[in-house]
């Protein structure tokens, strides 16, 4: 056998004074790093497995814990970095592609992080969202140009939309990539809040159906569980071509996820492994993305909104004018921050553009082509907070997407490790002993709480603006000003320097 | 100096006032001017103006085109265009008296005309959007040309300075209408551009505004998908165009357009009758981006008539007053008074609710 | 039964037509003159039968779960899309990518078929989909398949044409294909193990063609009087060690 390079990535600082030895760490650990030994009578521990998912830190009664990065550092070396070598390592030593977690971690520049928002002073007056009204309720769907009557003078009915009360939605998530106690927790939490939450390509669990009307119901090249009960069981269906986090490429869901509920949801059978093909094999072209889309609306007899996902790539702007042209009600842009339950690394990190430059191109052209008056904008990939939104939808979204974030507000703690199905947090994993660690009702008030938080939050940005109706915001690029941006970099996001 | 238009948002605070008198009986410019006058106060000398309806009864079959140029020049390019595209039946100085506080005048010319038919023909248009994309080429393409106005059988005379000298200035003591409107502007900044003044004008559409729009971002980008191209940084120049929208192209009533500029809000809707409901409901969906948010009061004039209206949480000032003939419409109940000391009654319009004075026998604007 | 002449009638229109005949109770419907219309029989969950006097246009029965379609003619392309139940029995060729991601329910092709045939079709419990192909098929017969059966017969070609093309069966890790004849090796999938029949598959074949033969006038003796291969895929976990962890 060959000599295995592994070192651990973490070393686990135990206070000998703080530890009481309890084994809690031990029972809570997934990954085996805790291990009570007999012989010294004491706890001990397996840095080499420890993957820093911060469990036995927040679970240990006496706080005991530390983990910190192994300090042990090579050779200084702009060029290969420890990552680099050990990745190398890895590979040299199983021949596999690497594999990843969540979404891109890289130091590349993060547009949100460089866009300034605005407030009123005196020319308009703030407006106080505490005791004001302040409106967030959002429509997601195909709108006519105009208000139409038909020959009798009677106003024709509005092509279907959702309607949110909030602008956020709930990114798409299968169950099998996540546990059926997330996806409660997410469902519960969208029906409560009057959001939508998205099943992914994972199939409709029978506990959810009671959710349908919050739910948008993902059909993607696997067609996992994709029925016609399916289809117009939710109130939304969304064609996913693609994921910022892994463009281009498929999924597997490998078949240790597959057990009977998985299997049951997702129709295929126990054990198996779940393959996302790349393309859909009946989309080879913008019109056959047509005939798809029509297809669902003839399956669900129009009464549902179709969304079109594609990841955030290098012709976006033309794509998503294809997608409108097409036929589809929204179109969903996820940037290459995006999250994902596995993907290979090298595709993660390097494939795609971020959606805050892919968000404003795409709306200027919508916009060049004048449909962005008939066709809504989701974006997604990555939004981490309330601010994120305001910028989003100030540079033309309507509304967003968030997955990470509620993941992190039901407990993950970002280790990037969804694909070994060990998360000890109850969440990227079908283990019954880790999924019952999530309760779904705790879960599912935990997310609303942060989005309530980020709720209030948009409305004191938006009275601050002297705003009070987010559509007032919509494409309102004159409330953001960038820094530290070039020339190009503001003319592609459609704003002017802070100063200017 | 002539001022150029601005390259950035413009941020104004102002004073409004509109008479009309029902019966359509015109009368002279005197009382808007001492009316708009007594509001002094609200505007700082960096903007006045008016626009008149029923003053050229003589030449009501053609279109009223008045023009702003900064020289002869930019004169002879747009005459050259106005010559090709349209019958010129006259074409003169408007004319005006020397005024102490009102220097530097542009060259401010006024054509009587109508579309050429060739032209017109080959464009496919009606008359109105025919000329409606004139004035807009002309705004956007013609350098140091400015259109003030292009309706029928009115007209607007705006300018830098205090309204009541931009009054004098025009000899506006001369002209008859049956429908005034006028504006006193407090700018921020200072521009010092004729064009800059308010009233605002597409077609036979005026608004005078008092307020600082907060969504101007989102209408502007919203009107250019409907072929708008707002040159003027201005609130005032986005609701023209969002009227003309909604009013001359979508053929909304008068009604539902206030619905859609100052939206009830969904709580509000959530209460209506379902019938209601599902008309507002609807149009706030389609017209979202068309939802002037922020302060305002506008008094949008039109041939047969006026709408005023303010904001839908009533951030700006509004009064209304009747008399046996007439309606006022103020930003101040004295500025009001000043010209009808007795009105039969006078009110003061909730947010977002619609002030609609109409000529006896016309059914909407 | 009813009869709509679908002559000029664009597919919306049709297949609105044709959901309110069977919300009223229809249960045979004829459509005569058809030519391109789309997403007939799309997402029908009816036990009805729909007889289709022409061609008709893709993703026929896209998304179908129940309705019985015959057609007299050729079919295009995405036929049976996505299909989670019924039947239907073509009486001619089709093109491209028939039984896309299908889950139950039947096809029979009379004639050849195109590229891409039964590409991730898949199987769950009493759901294990059926396409049995008179007679040629193109490329990627069976990518990605992970349940039900396919079954091609190449009866009537000529003698130079190939029963099917290549890769057949790539990344297959489920269901079963049969082929009424030989497939190299270079021919199919590296995913993909090709054997002989034994007493159970014979059995088996011999029920699922006896509908077949039936349908189209075949001896069922003489179809099954041959030598077939079996395709089966060597794991159901075909990627299981493409990862470093």
């Amino acid at each position: 056998m060959s000599l295995d390079y592994k070192v651990p990535e973490f070393i686990i600082e135990r206070d000998r004074d703080k530890c009481i030895d309890c084994q809690v760490c031990e029972r809570q650990c997934a990954n085996q790093v805790h291990i009570y030994d007999q012989d010294l009578e004491k706890m001990v521990a397996q840095d080499i497995d420890c993957v820093n998912c911060q469990r036995c830190v927040k679970l240990c009664p006496t706080n005991a814990l530390t983990i910190r990065e192994n300090p042990s550092e090579y050779k200084k070396n702009k060029n290969w970095t420890g990552n680099m070598i050990e990745n190398i390592q890895k590979q040299a030593a199983s021949g596999g592609i690497l594999l990843t977690g969540m979404g891109n971690p890289t130091a590349k520049k993060i547009y949100w992080d460089h866009i300034l928002l605005n407030a009123s002073q005196v020319t308009n007056p703030s407006i106080d969202p505490l005791r004001e009204p302040m409106e967030l309720k959002t429509f997601l769907g195909r709108k006519p140009d105009q208000i139409e009557f038909d020959e009798s003078g009677e106003l024709k009915d509005l092509p279907p939309q959702l309607e949110l009360d909030i602008p956020i939605m709930f990114g798409a998530m299968s169950f099998g990539s996540i546990s059926i106690n997330a996806c409660k927790s997410l469902a519960q939490a969208a029906s409560d809040l009057g959001l939508m939450y998205n099943t992914g390509e994972g199939g409709f669990h029978e506990d959810l159906y009671q959710h349908g009307e919050r739910t948008i119901v993902q059909v993607a090249s696997g067609r996992f569980g994709v029925h016609n009960e399916y289809l117009n069981a939710g109130a939304a269906v969304e064609i996913k071509v693609g994921q910022g986090a892994k463009p281009g490429i498929g999924g597997h869901l490998p078949g240790e996820k597959v057990g009977a509920e998985v299997s049951k949801t997702r129709m295929i059978p126990k054990g198996s492994d779940a393959l996302s093909p790349a393309p859909h094999h009946d989309i080879y072209s913008i019109e056959d993305l047509r005939q798809l889309i029509y297809a669902l609306k003839e399956a669900t007899d129009y009464k549902k909104p179709v969304s079109v996902k594609i990841a955030a790539v290098h012709n976006v702007a033309a794509i998503a004018t294809g997608i409108a042209s097409a036929g589809a009600d929204i179109i969903a842009i996820d940037g290459y921050r995006g999250g994902t339950g596995a993907a290979p690394t090298m595709i993660r990190d390097n494939v795609g553009i971020p959606v805050e430059l892919a968000l404003a191109a795409v709306d200027d052209r919508l916009r060049q082509e004048e449909l962005r008056k008939n066709v809504s904008l989701v974006v997604s990939g990555s939004i981490r907070n309330s601010a994120d939104i305001v910028k989003a939808i100030a540079l033309g979204a309507d509304a967003v997407y968030v997955a990470s974030a509620a993941l992190i507000s039901l407990g993950c703690h970002m280790c990037q490790k969804c694909y070994t199905g060990k998360c000890n947090w109850g969440i990227a994993t079908q283990r019954p002993e880790l999924v019952k660690r999530l309760n779904p009702e705790v879960g599912a008030q935990r997310v609303k709480n942060l989005i309530t938080g980020w709720s209030h939050e948009i409305k004191e940005i938006l009275g601050g603006m002297g705003i009070n109706a987010l559509e007032s915001l919509r494409g309102n690029r004159l409330m953001l000003r960038g820094i530290d941006l070039t020339d190009k970099e503001l003319e592609i996001l459609g704003i002017k320097h802070a100063g200017k | 100096m002539k001022g150029s238009r601005a390259e950035e948002k413009i941020m104004s605070g102002c004073a409004i006032s509109g008479i009309l008198n029902r019966k359509g009986n015109r009368f002279s410019g005197e009382e808007i001017i001492d009316s708009i006058a007594l509001m002094h106060d609200r505007s700082n000398g960096l903007g006045g103006g008016f626009a008149a309806y029923g003053i050229y009864p003589e030449f009501k079959e053609q279109y009223a085109i008045h023009m702003f140029y900064d020289d002869l020049d930019a004169k002879e390019e747009v005459d050259y265009f106005l010559n090709r595209h349209f019958n010129i039946v006259v074409a003169e100085k408007i004319p005006t008296r020397e005024v102490d506080k009102v220097s530097n005048p542009p060259i401010i010319w006024r054509y009587f005309a109508t579309p050429n038919e060739q032209k017109l023909a080959e464009s496919g248009l009606a008359d109105d959007e025919y000329v409606a994309q004139s004035v807009m080429n002309i705004n956007a393409n013609y350098r140091g040309a400015f259109v003030v106005s292009s309706g029928k059988n009115m007209g607007v005379f705006k300018g830098v300075g205090y309204p009541e000298d931009i009054g004098e200035f025009y000899k506006l003591e001369e002209y008859e209408a049956y429908l005034w409107t006028a504006h006193g502007r407090f700018p921020t900044n200072t521009p010092g551009w004729w064009g800059g003044a308010h009233p605002f004008t597409l077609l036979d559409w005026s608004i005078v505004h008092n307020g600082e729009i907060s969504s101007y971002g989102a209408n502007k980008r919203y009107l250019e998908m409907f072929g708008y191209k707002c040159t003027m940084q201005t609130d005032t120049e986005a609701i023209t165009y969002l009227f003309d929208l909604m009013l001359r192209k979508h053929k909304l009533s008068l009604e539902s357009a206030v619905k859609a500029v100052a939206a009830p809000l969904w709580s509000q809707i959530e209460r209506m009758e379902p019938k209601e409901k599902k008309i507002v409901t609807t149009i706030r969906t389609i017209y979202g981006n068309a939802l002037l948010n922020g302060p305002f009061s506008i008094i949008l004039g039109h041939k047969d008539g006026f709408l005023a209206l303010n904001d839908r949480i009533k951030l700006r000032p509004l009064v209304v007053a009747e008399d046996k003939e007439r309606t006022y419409v103020a930003s101040e109940e004295s500025a009001i008074r000043e010209i009808c000391p007795e009105p039969e009654k006078v009110w003061t319009p909730r947010g977002g609710e619609p002030v609609i004075g109409l000529l006896e026998g016309r059914r909407g604007v | 039964m009813a009869v709509i002449d679908a002559q000029g009638v664009y597919y919306r229109e049709l297949n609105q037509r044709i959901k309110e005949l069977l919300a009223r109770g229809e249960r045979e419907i004829t459509l005569n003159n058809i030519n391109g219309q789309r997403y007939i029989g799309d997402g029908l969950t009816e036990q009805a039968k729909l007889i289709i006097n022409g061609t008709p246009g893709n993703d026929l029965a896209a998304f179908g779960n129940g309705a019985e379609l015959v057609i007299n003619g050729n079919g295009q392309d995405g036929i049976a899309n996505t299909m989670n139940g019924g039947q239907i029995i073509i009486h001619g060729s089709v093109g491209d990518t028939l039984g896309y991601s299908m889950r139950g329910g039947e096809v029979y092709v009379k004639g050849d078929v195109g590229y891409r045939v039964g590409i991730h079709m898949k199987g769950y419990q009493d759901k294990q989909p059926l396409i049995i192909i008179g007679g040629t098929a193109g490329d990627f017969f069976g990518e990605y398949m992970a349940g039900g059966r396919m079954i091609l017969l190449g009866l009537d070609r000529a003698e130079a044409q190939d029963i099917v093309g290549n890769y057949v069966g790539a990344g297959m890790h489920g269901g079963v294909i049969y082929i009424r004849g030989q497939v190299e090796d270079y021919q199919v999938g590296q995913e993909v193990k090709i054997s002989g029949l034994d007493e159970d598959d014979r059995k088996e074949l011999k029920g699922y063609l006896s509908g077949y033969c039936q349908e189209f006038d075949y001896d069922l003796e003489e179809v099954l009087n041959a030598e077939f291969c079996k395709l089966a895929p060597c794991s159901a976990r075909p990627y299981g060690n493409l990862y470093a962890y």
